[in-house]
């Protein structure tokens, strides 16, 4: 029997982006000058970019599917990428870690999530969770000298690790069940055959829940998240905080919303308790914080519970809400780890908050970028952070979660203590020791491009909420199962 | 489609005047940071010419006419139906025109108090001026919360940065109130939206009836947002601190703005859009007033702080105001009006006065004073001026809105207004205890060789001085502005006609 040669033309980005990773890694051989590779990995992101624009269909018999969705998610990806290999080579030439696999490993952890994000088969979505989280273990551990980059690392991999092993399990249990790990065909098999109460699709509703939550951080699985964010090289915090959280969510709307929207109450049983605790540990705890990454550590996971509640509405408006809410989030969290980043000198971490008292007498420019971060990440207007987190709720409301809504709007008022507190340090408080800014063009360029982001999203929302809104469009059919 | 008033000026004045303070505040940005003194020049300037530009809506405002005056719609966000929607009516009016003044005088009373990151704080103010305005205009719900939002963080960085020994808590404490309050009332306003068909709007929001048991929902949340700015008991804790350690410009914006647009929420939404759970929340919101008015004016009493004697007394008079609104009736609400005018004028100018003798003592303590009146004369004749008027002495402004507001009050409750009388003779007790602290009695060797106010700080006091006679002693231009619109808000919320308090022969001259 002759076996097709599939269309190559859907997964073309990936492909590309393998072959250029691939290039980069022998590149760094003959390469002196390690900042070409970061230039080099900037263009790839760029060409992949286009190719993934032009992209769409399935292949691979339906393994694979580049649509409206994934695409978003890509560029949020892509984004991210750029951002940190921006904000990177400067914190690598202070911490002496300047080594090229650096960027080969990021561009395979973007990679992973791409196809993280193409998924319709658990078995690809599988394969893309790997490539991206032993790419990122490694960044983790990336300071090989140093004890809590070490601890980074082994914590992130055995948890990670579990987290794998617990989707492995929930996917033999669904195959078990429907005889298939395609997304629609499950979907299919469970309308068809009415096993919606049946105790083993429960049982593997609840450790998919379990091992997405272990990637975007959700409470009580977020253990592994402030010491991995503490111990990582700062630009890989950002580049963590950022990237796997939204693989994590981009396999989480799709698996959820495609293979399990007929039994969507079962499922929102399980993961309305996780979004209310996810706010609430992140939320709180970041309150005592005294380590500016951790704190951002606990921001992130309480982002994560905030946009569970756009899945939880099972809507489209509600997955294209968490969609707009990820690419602001983008911005403002990686805007605000450049600003950490700046702080770090040789022989200053800069990461104790105190260490930002009087900011703003000494370096007023860095000082007023951080406050707009800040109040993005709290979520006061004109800053973009209100728009996700408005249109996030609004969608929540209109889908009958109104009381969760007030959770939420509760926990985030009481976010904005630990947020505050930066500006407070910055702006009212006198400097006790000069503390040196390590800037670099790069970093320049990206503080520019998220402060600008973050402020023009804020105000002209419009453009972004409606590509967010046509990205979710090839869910529609499977929504209306619902 | 909505009716309104096909009023413009030929350009969008509204607009203008939000982002006017605006581009000052980028100018600043791009300016020196070395150079204060052009700094300030360059935001003197940019409040002026918001000011001159905000006049005409004095003169050229039809009082004939509840409708929309002024109006500028642009789509903003057309997926969710949210637009740039501006206007003014007879009950917002009169805020637009007393944000761009306090604005101009903030400026002149921090010429030379403000020494440190200048540049911060003037762009911190003028963005302050332009997000005030913004929350007077907005048509648009979201446009409205928007601008509302936007406030905390001027306000936010003018207490904190700029303020006395205790600014970080104080500063911390409003926007956590405020923030808390606010957020609730978001979750309401998309209620609402959902509920009418997907729509911001207020004028056409207000066209549509909801079920009673959704209004008082929906009225509790509005409620936890206006509560707080106004501030009502018992939230009102947040205040004290707030304007105790704010700057003299924050405490005056705090006071002559800010907390107007509490009461000017439940006017513009809590009321209209809600109708019958006012009605049905008026005994709780009236008594709530009641503990306020006396509550605040017994705590002055017992104060020791200059400026803390005026915040509390800021309750007591937000009391009278939230009392004269929640009378639903014409008298109590235009006089409710017309004392939250008041009552940024007069509050405004004595946060101004007292900025003015702080700088020169750096203490606010009145055990600290005495005797300044044989040492600053003219200071102290001005200060007895905005005493009377805080007291509520006949021709001055502060007479007729609390008369009017007891007149209401009355009518509505008259418990409500025996009580609320009270306040009045209580409001005198600690005014006049404390202008006899100050100003009389034996010249405290601090205060002793003070110069008297000089040409600035003099420039800065007297538009207050002539507003404060012009209310009190022909208080109908001002009241003109709003009759049309109060009387078609009174006919929303009761369902029909207005219920005037019975033909009164004081009202009738009054009017």
């Amino acid at each position: 029997m002759p076996i097709a040669m599939p269309n190559l033309a859907p997964v073309m980005p990936e492909i590309v982006m393998t072959c250029l990773a691939i290039f980069l890694l022998m590149a760094e051989l003959v390469i002196k000058q390690k900042e070409m590779l970061g230039l080099f990995s900037i263009i790839s992101a760029g060409i992949v970019c286009y190719l993934v624009l032009g992209s769409a269909g399935e292949t691979f018999g339906g393994m694979f599917v580049s649509d409206g969705y994934s695409t978003f998610f890509k560029l949020i990806f892509l984004v991210n990428l750029v951002l940190t290999v921006l904000i990177s080579p400067k914190y690598l030439q202070t911490m002496k870690i300047n080594f090229g696999e650096y960027y080969a490993l990021v561009l395979f952890a973007t990679l992973g999530m791409m196809l993280m994000a193409s998924a319709a088969d658990i078995i690809v979505l599988y394969l893309g969770l790997e490539l991206m989280a032993l790419s990122t273990y490694v960044l983790a551990g990336f300071i090989r000298y140093d004890m809590k980059s070490n601890e980074a690392a082994i914590k992130y991999l055995l948890l990670g690790a579990f987290a794998s092993a617990i989707l492995l399990y929930g996917t033999s249990m669904i195959y078990g069940l429907t005889g298939t790990t395609n997304l629609r065909d499950i979907a299919a098999y469970i309308m068809n055959n009415g096993i919606a109460g049946n105790p083993v699709l429960i049982l593997s509703l609840i450790f998919f829940a379990v091992a997405f939550s272990f990637k975007i951080a959700a409470v009580p699985f977020h253990m592994w998240a402030p010491d991995a964010y503490e111990g990582a090289p700062t630009p890989i915090t950002a580049f963590m905080s950022v990237g796997p959280k939204a693989a994590g969510f981009a396999v989480l709307g799709r698996v959820f919303l495609v293979a399990f929207g007929s039994v969507r109450a079962d499922w929102a049983m399980v993961l309305i308790p996780i979004a209310i605790l996810t706010m609430a540990v992140g939320n709180i705890v970041a309150l005592s914080q005294t380590n500016i990454k951790r704190m951002l550590a606990y921001s992130s996971i309480a982002h994560a519970g905030y946009m569970l509640i756009g899945i939880i509405a099972g809507t489209p408006a509600g997955l294209s809400s968490v969609l707009n809410y990820m690419l602001i989030y983008v911005f403002m969290n990686v805007g605000a780890f450049a600003v950490v980043i700046m702080l770090r000198t040789e022989g200053f971490t800069g990461e104790n908050i105190n260490d930002y008292e009087g900011l703003a007498k000494t370096h007023p420019t860095a000082a007023a970028l951080m406050l707009v971060f800040m109040f993005s990440l709290t979520g006061i207007p004109p800053m973009a952070g209100f728009m996700g987190k408005f249109y996030l709720f609004m969608s929540a409301i209109n889908a009958g979660y109104t009381w969760l809504v007030i959770i939420a709007v509760l926990f985030s008022a009481i976010s904005a203590y630990f947020y505050l507190r930066i500006v407070m340090l910055m702006y009212m408080k006198e400097p006790k020791e000069a503390v040196q800014l390590n800037t670099s063009p790069g970093l320049g360029l990206a503080l520019a491009m998220t402060a600008t982001a973050v402020i023009l999203i804020g105000v002209l929302p419009s453009k972004v909420l409606a590509l967010a809104r046509v990205a979710v469009e090839s869910f529609r059919y499977y929504l209306h199962l619902i | 489609m909505v009716q309104t008033m096909n009023n413009t000026m030929g350009f969008p004045i509204l607009s203008m005047l939000i982002f006017l303070p605006l581009v000052g505040a980028a100018v600043i940005l791009l300016m020196n940071r070395a150079n204060d003194k052009a700094i300030r020049m360059v935001s003197l300037l940019f409040s002026i010419a918001t000011f001159a530009l905000s006049l005409p809506l004095f003169t050229s405002f039809d009082k004939t006419t509840h409708l929309m005056q002024f109006i500028e719609r642009h789509e903003w966000i057309p997926s969710l139906n949210i637009n740039y929607y501006l206007g003014l009516d007879g009950i917002s009016v009169l805020f637009v025109l007393l944000s761009t003044l306090v604005t101009v005088l903030c400026v002149l009373i921090s010429w030379e108090s403000i020494k440190t990151k200048t540049k911060e704080f003037f762009i911190s103010l003028l963005v302050m001026e332009g997000a005030m305005i913004g929350v007077f205009c907005s048509l648009d719900f979201m446009l409205f919360y928007i601008f509302w939002e936007a406030m905390l963080i001027p306000m936010y960085l003018l207490i904190g940065v700029w303020g006395g020994p205790n600014r970080v808590y104080a500063a911390v404490k409003f926007f956590l109130y405020t923030l808390v309050g606010s957020v609730l009332m978001l979750v309401g306003i998309i209620v609402l939206y959902f509920y009418a068909g997907k729509t911001f709007d207020i004028l056409d929001l207000m066209t549509k009836s909801y079920p009673y048991k959704m209004q008082l929902m929906l009225f509790w949340a509005f409620f936890a947002a206006f509560a707080v700015k106004v501030p009502m008991f018992p939230v009102h804790t947040w205040l004290p601190d707030a304007h105790t350690e704010a700057p003299t410009a924050g405490s005056v914006i705090l006071a002559a703005v800010l907390i107007k647009m509490g009461a000017y929420g439940f006017l513009r939404f809590s009321m209209p859009l809600l109708p019958e759970a006012s009605r049905a929340m008026t005994p709780v919101m009236l008594t709530l007033s009641v503990i306020a008015i006396i509550y605040g004016g017994i705590i002055c009493l017992a104060q020791t702080d200059l400026k803390r004697l005026i915040a509390y007394s800021s309750v007591s008079h937000m009391g009278f105001v939230t009392l004269g609104i929640f009378a639903l009736n014409t008298q109590g609400v235009e006089g409710g009006i017309l004392q939250m005018l008041n009552h940024g004028v007069v509050t405004g100018a004595l946060f101004l006065s007292v900025g003015i003798i702080y700088d020169r003592t750096h203490t606010r303590v009145i055990a600290d004073y005495g005797g300044v009146a044989s040492v600053m004369p003219i200071y102290a004749s001005l200060f007895m001026v905005f005493t009377f008027a805080s007291v509520g002495l006949p021709a001055t402004n502060g007479f007729i809105g609390e008369f009017l507001i007891l007149l209401g009050g009355f009518a509505a409750n008259q418990w409500a207004g025996v009580l609320a009388a009270t306040g009045i003779i209580i409001g005198a007790g600690y005014m006049l205890w404390l202008y006899q602290r100050v100003f009389f009695m034996e010249t405290n060797p601090k205060v002793a060789g003070l110069q008297d106010v000089n040409m600035r700080e003099l420039i800065t006091l007297l538009p207050m001085v002539v507003l404060i006679f012009w209310i009190g002693i022909y208080p109908n231009v001002f009241l003109s502005f709003m009759h049309p619109s109060v009387q078609h808000l009174l006919e929303r919320v009761n369902g029909g006609s207005a219920p005037a308090v019975a033909a009164n022969i004081v009202t009738q001259i009054l009017r």
